[in-house]
């Protein structure tokens, strides 16, 4: 096998174990919560009759690997239990709300990658303005909250200048237009503080790139700056910019959650937190994991990229 | 990759001051300022936090009030200051909770290797692989909302980095002459660790707690603000913003205030940080 073709496998490989860990973890929240969990889930329905009879659906009642294996096993089969209250399938609510939150997060990255690559070159490229205004933007997007500049885009957008609906959501297909303008704002938020993180390490990746003897070499050779910047500088400086973008579309996952709830967006993450206010467990099980998959499948993603955009990485997992 | 750690002289550079840079004074200044805010808060407080006055009800700003009223005719400047000092509270404890146990994992796994690293930082690698702000929000489905559930949650994600960074700045102290040389003489493993790598390697650990201090105000706003952190009557700055959302067009100044408090503070703690870098972290002043 190919060196590339090892460093692919090892890597997915390596995924193996931190799936299995964090669905133990997953597994082991409902048997966490402090007290009895079904007490807590039926509240005031709990009749000890109501109680034994979720008990039995949840398999409470047998030993805990036993537990594990069926519903691990259900796992594999899309089966992530029932909702206690709705008594819908777990997969339904999840297959129903991931598209939102994929699409929140995808866009809002794009958006950052699309502002905050071509301005950290550009800041490298030619000190003047542009170094200062994105000096200043990387400043604003470290000190601004995601969900308050979202508070704010509110205000100003739908309340003020009212061109913008302050919450609510439209399915993509169902009208585009629509969908986009109910995502519009949200994606602002989620996407600042990223958008000025990406244009940090862009700065920081192209001022080294550009610092280094082979540039110099270009530019005695007499090849136009331009060219030297976007087809030489760029592509070196690409890994660490791919590198930042996969670690980041975490926070971006996590910064899902809060911004679903403001903008009362139908995703996985507003739905992990009605369903603790409901003490609804499996379906905080159930979204909690797959959020955590989406994450690990973005890294495991990024990392067989980051290798083939750059060898070296490839020689140093080979060896 | 070696890199050398320049000598740092302990003693005579104290004189001069830790702080070299401008930014990080003013970031000094401005933190003493708001941690004097948060701790004499009722001594600086204009107004009872939670005095009611019906006709102040979502009242704007004015010289008595200056950041205005809530809808219970509440004054939003002495709300905020008592808010301030739940959510500061939080991120320094959070961050020292961090620091207290992250730094003597990553020291140990930095400076043993071998199995110990495997033992510790495989589950520390974990943590990290996933998204930071599910993983609170998860541990807070378990045990259950509270300002101090939010405490444990930011420290269990703070935790893994802050070890992270003690493992690498370990790694390169372990390796140099006079650790080796204190090894060669026989002196015992553990007072290797506490006299010469501990002192040496903790100062990225300590920039990065100081920037990461400041982000757990953030998170603390988050999760309050999801009704996850602090629980009424206890008000956090995330409480608040929560509280103002729906008066936030008649009465936008509830909801500026604080998400302003929030900005100022982490920027004070990002500047101190970055300030103390060029003492503490050496190798890391160019990043």
């Amino acid at each position: 096998m190919s060196p590339r073709g090892r460093f692919i496998v090892r890597r997915l490989l390596l995924a193996i174990p931190v799936i299995v860990v964090m669905s133990v973890f997953v597994f082991l929240m409902i048997h966490l919560v402090p007290g009895d969990p079904v007490q807590t889930m039926l509240g005031f329905r709990a009749t000890p009759h109501n109680v034994a009879t979720v008990r039995e659906q949840l398999g409470l009642d047998r030993p805990l690997l036993a537990q594990y294996l069926t519903w691990a096993g259900g796992l594999l089969h899309g089966d992530f239990g029932q909702d206690f209250i709705s008594h819908a399938p777990v997969s339904t609510l999840l297959a129903q709300r991931l598209p939102v939150t994929i699409e929140l997060t995808l866009l809002s990255m794009t958006l950052a990658v699309l502002v905050g690559v071509p301005l950290g070159v550009r800041a490298a490229a030619r000190p003047g303005a542009v170094r200062h205004l994105s000096e200043g933007l990387v400043i604003a997007g470290i000190a601004i909250a995601d969900f308050w500049l979202g508070i704010m885009l509110v205000l100003l957008f739908a309340g003020i200048w009212q061109v913008l609906p302050p919450s609510g959501y439209v399915p993509l297909l169902k009208d585009p237009i629509q969908n986009l303008r109910y995502l519009a704002l949200p994606v602002v938020s989620l996407a600042f503080g990223e958008t000025a993180y990406i244009l940090r390490t862009t700065r920081g990746a192209m001022d080294e790139v550009l610092g280094t003897p082979y540039i110099s070499f270009l530019r005695a050779k007499g090849i136009r700056e331009r060219r030297i910047v976007y087809r030489h500088a760029l592509r070196n400086a690409a890994a660490p910019i791919v590198t930042v973008v996969g670690i980041q579309f975490g926070v971006l996952l996590g910064g899902a959650i809060v911004i679903e709830s403001l903008f009362a967006l139908p995703g996985v993450g507003r739905l992990i937190v009605t369903s603790i206010q409901q003490r609804n467990y499996v379906v905080v099980q159930g979204g909690v994991l797959v959020v955590a998959a989406l994450f690990i499948l973005v890294t495991l993603l990024t990392d067989v990229l980051v290798g083939w955009l750059d060898p070296r990485i490839e020689e140093g997992a080979a060896a | 990759m070696s890199v050398a750690i320049p000598n740092v002289p302990a003693r005579t550079s104290r004189r001069r001051g830790i702080l070299t840079s401008r930014k990080g004074r003013v970031g000094f200044a401005i933190l003493l300022a708001l941690i004097a805010i948060a701790a004499f808060a009722p001594l600086i407080a204009p107004h009872d936090p939670n005095a009611i006055d019906a006709a102040r009800i979502l009242a704007p700003p004015d010289l008595a009030h200056p950041f205005g009223s809530d809808a219970l005719g509440r004054d939003v400047l002495s709300r905020v200051i008592y808010a301030y000092r739940v959510s500061l509270g939080v991120a320094v404890g959070s961050t020292l909770l961090a620091f207290l146990f992250g730094v003597p994992l990553g020291l140990y796994a930095g400076y043993h290797g071998g199995w110990v690293d495997t033992l510790i930082m495989r589950p520390i690698d974990m943590v990290l692989a996933l998204p930071a702000l599910l993983l609170a929000v998860a541990l807070i489905a378990i045990i259950g909302p509270g300002s101090d559930v939010a405490l444990l949650a930011i420290a269990v994600i703070y935790l893994p980095i802050l070890a992270r960074v003690v493992r690498s700045s370990t790694l390169v102290v372990a390796s140099q002459t006079y650790v080796e040389a204190a090894r060669a003489r026989g002196t015992p493993s553990r007072r290797i660790i506490t006299r010469h790598v501990l002192p040496n390697a903790i100062g990225p650990a300590i920039v990065q707690a100081t920037i990461l201090m400041g982000f757990a105000l953030q998170i603390e706003a988050a999760l309050s603000f999801l009704g996850l952190g602090a629980q009424p009557p206890t008000s956090s700055l995330g409480v608040m913003l929560a509280d103002g959302r729906d008066f936030l067009t008649q009465a936008p100044w509830i909801e500026i205030f604080p998400g302003v408090a929030i900005a100022i503070t982490v920027l004070a703690f990002n500047f101190f940080g970055d300030g103390l870098r060029t003492r503490l972290d050496p190798r890391g002043v160019a990043r």
